[in-house]
């Protein structure tokens, strides 16, 4: 009997200790790139970084143009992906609630929301960058948005499916067309769980590198134009690290670490402004 | 109340009513924008594979060759990379998750769950390009120098397990791309299950404790067959990612055509494949077959993430009323 006891007690023993290394491996690997990236990205970190164009090798430079590249092409994405995003979302939350569409939609999207990314780029390369002819940084853009869609349209549904009834029915009987409810009233209520998806998606294009390989491509040079190939972050990050050259590297490694700061930033504040709407 | 009065009444009603219309169907309409977007994903890639397809039939996906020159393409050892690298990604992240999410419901004190529960989903956060340059300069020279030493020494008396850990340890390989993989599905297996788990309902897990079970054997007895189902789908859901991974595996697994029987050797997987390749290919059928490979790509993840929804939806069916 006392063996039994023991036995079970040496298991529970066991098992806890287990969980306890799982979960410290778990943290110490968040631990272990975060300092890696600051030991070697840190020290590269000056002004150059952010006013000089990417070099070629041998020769000091920046990633000012790639850094530009990556807010264009995230911000186009952000305009082009959240409002198809939020309009879908509105159909499955509050017109098609019960809709056998809604639910071919939910489905559809939640693939999409985990759906290779390189996959998307292939589709983008082959409708928007082989019928024109050229690489150009609205392909890159077009490629993001459709990594924005899907999570904008989980959120914005989530949230205002979350959007009480009565206080849409107290606004129908004063009379006011569902349009206007759903702009005026869900929208306000469910703002800040809207804006929370739009953050993870920013968060989530702002590290992508996949689509943009054959989509935007590349740009070693000061690029403004839609219509051209535009350098962004990851790509630049991605040739650098895998060339021979050591001060391409060192710069691969400075990239890496503005990126990483920049997604722990962006889904830390997205976490803030989701908390927020819970306090009113 | 005057004619006019009623009159513009009307007309500020019928404006309402169009507006509202023209903004259902705006809705309407990005809702089966979604639906289009995966169709014509399918459509598009579907023809642009179709020379390749032609040309080599089924024997693409059989055929181990891969020669840019000669113009002969098969995908064996891309899916081949790509099956065993997520093989080994799960083998590590799915006992390791499972525990993190055992640990974080049921052991952990409750002020510490939601800073590790956060720490943990921060890890799921860092962009893929960061897992891929800090294996290829960290983690491989580590394992070069360390684990795959002391592996070919362990195994190679061993007779079946000499082939599978056979030398030299180059750093890089098909193992390496398998081990970073592990660590980044761990973070999706972990948060799904730690919501599966917290969905079983106390009143079972009190009645366990009730009786004098150990929190090892509530786990085992009761919390792990109630969330079996959410359990699965969120596994599949990190197979997805595993098998659609790109960059990472790209710096680390050494780009080899080839289909080798020891892990350590570098391989290739269907993502790195286009990645590599995708914007030197020259030629129709070149660049043909790697959309092949992305379409094939494309159906695997599809069928393991259509599994994953299909078991998590039937979860919240459970759970919902």
């Amino acid at each position: 009997m006392s063996n039994l006891y023991r036995s079970r007690r040496r298991r529970n023993g066991l098992a806890t200790c287990l969980s306890l290394a799982a979960t410290f491996l778990g943290l110490s690997w968040l631990v272990l790139i975060l300092a890696v990236l600051l030991w070697k990205g840190f020290s590269g970190l000056s002004v150059q970084v952010f006013t000089e164009m990417t070099p070629p090798p041998g020769s000091v430079g920046g990633l000012l143009n790639p850094i530009v590249g990556s807010l264009i092409m995230t911000m186009l994405a952000v305009a082009i992906g959240t409002p198809v995003g939020i309009l879908a979302g509105t159909y499955m939350a509050e017109y098609g609630r019960h809709d056998k569409l809604t639910s071919v939609v939910r489905f559809i999207n939640d693939i999409l929301l985990s759906a290779p990314s390189i996959v998307i780029g292939l589709f983008v390369y082959e409708i928007m960058v082989y019928p024109m002819g050229h690489f150009s940084a609205w392909a890159g853009a077009v490629a993001l948005a459709l990594i924005v869609i899907p999570v904008v349209v989980r959120t914005t549904e989530d949230m205002l499916l979350m959007v009480s009834n009565p206080l849409r029915e107290s606004a129908f009987a004063l009379g006011l067309p569902r349009a206007y409810v759903i702009r005026h009233v869900c929208y306000r209520v469910a703002r800040a769980g809207m804006l929370t998806g739009v953050l993870l998606a920013v968060a989530r294009i702002s590290g992508e590198t996949a689509p943009l390989l054959f989509t935007a491509l590349n740009n070693q040079f000061w690029s403004t134009n839609l219509d051209a190939p535009m350098a962004s972050l990851p790509v630049v990050i991605f040739q650098f690290a895998l060339s021979p050259y050591e001060d391409w590297q060192k710069l691969a490694w400075t990239g890496a670490l503005i990126i990483t700061l920049a997604v722990l930033a962006l889904s830390i504040v997205a976490r803030a402004v989701a908390a927020s709407r819970k306090e009113p | 109340m005057s004619a006019a009065d009623s009159f513009s009444r009307l007309a500020v009603f019928r404006r309402l009513r169009s507006r509202d219309a023209v903004f259902r169907i705006l809705t309407r309409t990005s809702a089966l924008g979604v639906l289009m977007v995966l169709g014509s994903a399918i459509v598009v890639l579907v023809s642009g594979a179709l020379p390749a397809l032609r040309a080599f039939g089924l024997a693409f996906l059989t055929t181990e060759m891969w020669n840019p020159v000669t113009e002969k393409f098969g995908a064996l050892a891309p899916i081949y990379g790509t099956l065993v690298t997520s093989a080994i990604a799960m083998t590590i992240a799915v006992p390791v998750s499972l525990m993190i999410a055992v640990f974080l419901t049921e052991i952990c004190p409750m002020r510490l769950r939601r800073p590790i529960g956060i720490a943990i989903e921060l890890l799921a956060g860092i962009p893929s390009i960061i897992y891929g340059i800090w294996g290829l300069f960290v983690f491989a020279p580590f394992l070069q120098h360390t684990l795959q030493p002391f592996l070919i020494e362990l195994f190679g008396p061993v007779p079946v397990l000499s082939t599978l850990f056979a030398g030299p340890p180059y750093g890089i390989g098909i193992l390496t791309a398998g081990l970073i993989l592990a660590i980044m599905v761990l973070p999706f297996i972990a948060s799904i299950s730690r919501d599966v788990f917290e969905a079983v309902p106390p009143v079972l897990k009190e009645a366990a404790y009730g009786v004098g079970c150990t929190t090892w054997e509530v786990v085992r007895y009761v919390v792990l067959p109630y969330a079996r189902v959410g359990v699965i789908g969120g596994v599949m859901l990190g197979l997805g990612r595993a098998l659609g991974e790109t960059m990472a595996v790209t710096f680390v697994i050494g780009n080899a055509h080839r289909v080798s029987g020891s892990i350590l050797a570098p391989g290739t997987t269907i993502s790195a494949t286009i990645a590599n390749e995708f914007t030197e290919a020259v030629g129709d059928l070149y660049s043909s077959s790697l959309i092949a490979l992305g379409l094939i790509l494309f159906v695997i993840t599809f069928i393991v993430l259509a599994l994953a929804r299909y078991l998590l939806m039937r979860l919240e069916d459970r759970v919902a009323p």
